[in-house]
């Protein structure tokens, strides 16, 4: 078949083939497109670690936030140990790199067209998509909570920035002798001993600042998901007294007004709610198709980092279907980033795939304003099993508390953020 | 001469590692690459950490780098956390991280 240049040109329009711009914009030389959506941990080292390893290749970076913000250390703006604008960073960097940092909201995915739709009307065409989108929060499981002026009142400061510096304030506020309730929600969630951390950072500021005050630790899970022992023995010690911890205790609902968790089994009152919902994978994993499980989460192949569901697609981080023993952590979507960096450029090529892709987590939790414990552990990808497996015998905790890992952990930040952002 | 026969029987080994040592790792050309990405979220991408904390990895000496490994595998070297992560390596693993960060410019 032969085409003239009109004909060719209404084809197009009428197969509603949305590359030509792509095309004429990406000149001669690129070795392909990849568009990234999200620039958090996962994503933003994604976009880095494509342009570093195959400067030949396209690579646009869609968030809908002007800067980043950190989760890990937010916590510890809460007690008033670190500010915002000492965990923000801005994505210069990646620009600097040549990356196409565009700031929108990606709002729709065609996987058969390879188009990705942005709110502000662009549309972006990729040979592969890198979906990165961090969690949402379940609060049509909480009726009370499932409005916006509820949402408002009652934070989750589950992600870090404006929630986090309303919750301090609300802290602030607080009279002393008052009761701060935090609610956990069922594992899997976004980063397993953030609960637990926090429970500590505000006891270490109420015990600085309103040591009459108490914490109500509302956990929907059995035991304390993370580092339970190291947690439970600073809150026996430093904390002693201050911290009533309520293991299988799942929410119900909230009643804002009153300033009331509803369990099954009986109400709890508060001064400061702080209701951390259910999560699941970012609604765009929805528009993409790529949601496997439970309506939540998105399996992939952890060779590549590739959707089981929809080929041409990549999941990153605490949106997919963990591993085992894999944690919804900032360390993980940055290791995961680099797996699917590797597969995207071999793909995009026609290169082999690793056969064998390691991954190596570390989280730390600050106790107080120093002092830090650590879990730690490494996979490796089993061609046997079809998945990443925690390697036996390597990755543990930390005996106890300590100001040399307090170092470590800002000296892990400062590397992670500069690794995932510049 | 003698430097000659002092070399011989490390080259052997060498050989009999290379023959005998060959894992999936071996046969990807970006293998030390993909491995020594797994330590840049805490030593900083190649190796360069951006505050000194933990130290820099890029650019220091192969032999070093190496013994430093299997030291904290071995637990020979007190650590706070690498003693955990070195033990999910292989001895090849750490020698292609080692060969990688070694031919990096500090």
């Amino acid at each position: 078949m032969t085409l003239s240049r009109r004909e060719f040109v209404q084809w197009a329009a009428a197969a509603g083939v949305t590359t030509l711009a792509g095309c004429a914009t990406t000149g001669s030389g690129s070795a392909g497109r990849v568009v990234v959506i999200g620039g958090g941990f996962g994503g933003g080292t994604a976009a880095k670690y494509i342009k570093l390893w195959s400067p030949d290749i396209d690579v646009t970076l869609v968030e809908r936030d002007s800067g980043f913000i950190s989760c890990p250390l937010s916590n510890l703006v809460l007690a008033g140990s670190t500010t915002i604008k000492e965990i923000s960073r801005d994505y210069g960097g990646l620009s600097a790199r040549g990356i196409n940092v565009v700031r929108d909201n990606a709002v729709a995915v065609d996987a058969a067209a390879k188009s990705v739709r942005l709110a502000g009307g662009r549309t972006l065409a990729y040979d592969r998509l890198i979906v990165s989108p961090g969690v949402d929060f379940m609060y049509n499981t909480i009726p009370g909570l499932n409005n916006g002026a509820a949402q408002a009142e009652v934070l989750h400061a589950w992600k870090a920035g404006p929630q986090t510096l309303a919750l301090q304030k609300q802290l602030q506020a607080m009279p002393d002798g008052g009761v701060f309730v935090l609610h956990i929600p069922l594992a899997p969630y976004r980063c397993p001993p953030g609960p637990y951390e926090r429970i500590c950072q505000v006891a270490d500021y109420f015990k600085r600042a309103k040591p009459k005050s108490k914490i109500i630790a509302l956990d929907s899970n059995p035991d304390v998901v993370s580092k339970a022992g190291l947690f439970k023995a600073v809150w026996n010690g430093a904390y002693k007294g201050m911290i009533d911890y309520r293991p299988n205790s799942e929410i119900a609902d909230v009643d804002v007004k009153s300033k009331t968790v509803k369990l099954q089994f009986g109400d709890v009152k508060g001064d400061v709610l702080n209701v951390v919902p259910p999560q699941r994978a970012g609604e765009i994993a929805r528009q993409a198709g790529v949601i496997t499980t439970n309506d939540r989460w998105c399996d992939v192949n952890w060779q590549t980092c590739e959707s089981t569901a929809v080929k041409g697609i990549h999941v990153l981080g605490d949106a997919t279907l963990s591993a085992s023993l894999m944690p919804k952590s900032a360390s993980m979507a940055n290791q995961h980033a680099k797996v699917c960096a590797a597969a995207v450029i071999a793909m995009i090529k026609g290169q082999p795939l690793n056969p064998e892709p390691m991954l190596m987590n570390t989280c730390y939790s600050f106790v107080d304003a120093k002092n830090v414990i650590h879990v730690a552990s490494v996979h490796r990808y089993s061609a046997k099993d079809k998945t990443m497996v925690a390697i036996k015998g390597a990755g543990g905790l930390s005996d106890k508390p300590n100001a040399l890992e307090g170092e470590y952990a800002w000296g892990w930040a400062r590397n992670i953020w500069a690794d995932s952002l510049t | 001469m003698r430097t000659w026969l002092h070399g011989l029987p490390l080259a052997g080994v060498a050989l009999i590692t290379l023959a005998t040592g060959l894992s999936a790792h071996a046969q990807d050309p970006n293998a030390g690459r993909a491995l020594a990405a797994t330590c840049a979220t805490c030593h900083g991408t190649d190796g360069r950490s951006a505050g000194g904390v933990p130290p820099s990895l890029a650019g220091q000496n192969r032999q070093i780098l190496l013994q430093a490994m299997r030291d904290f595998r071995d637990g020979k070297r007190a650590a706070t956390i690498m003693h955990q992560h070195a033990k999910g390596y292989t001895d090849q693993q750490f020698e292609l991280m080692a060969d990688y960060f070694s031919k990096l410019k500090p």
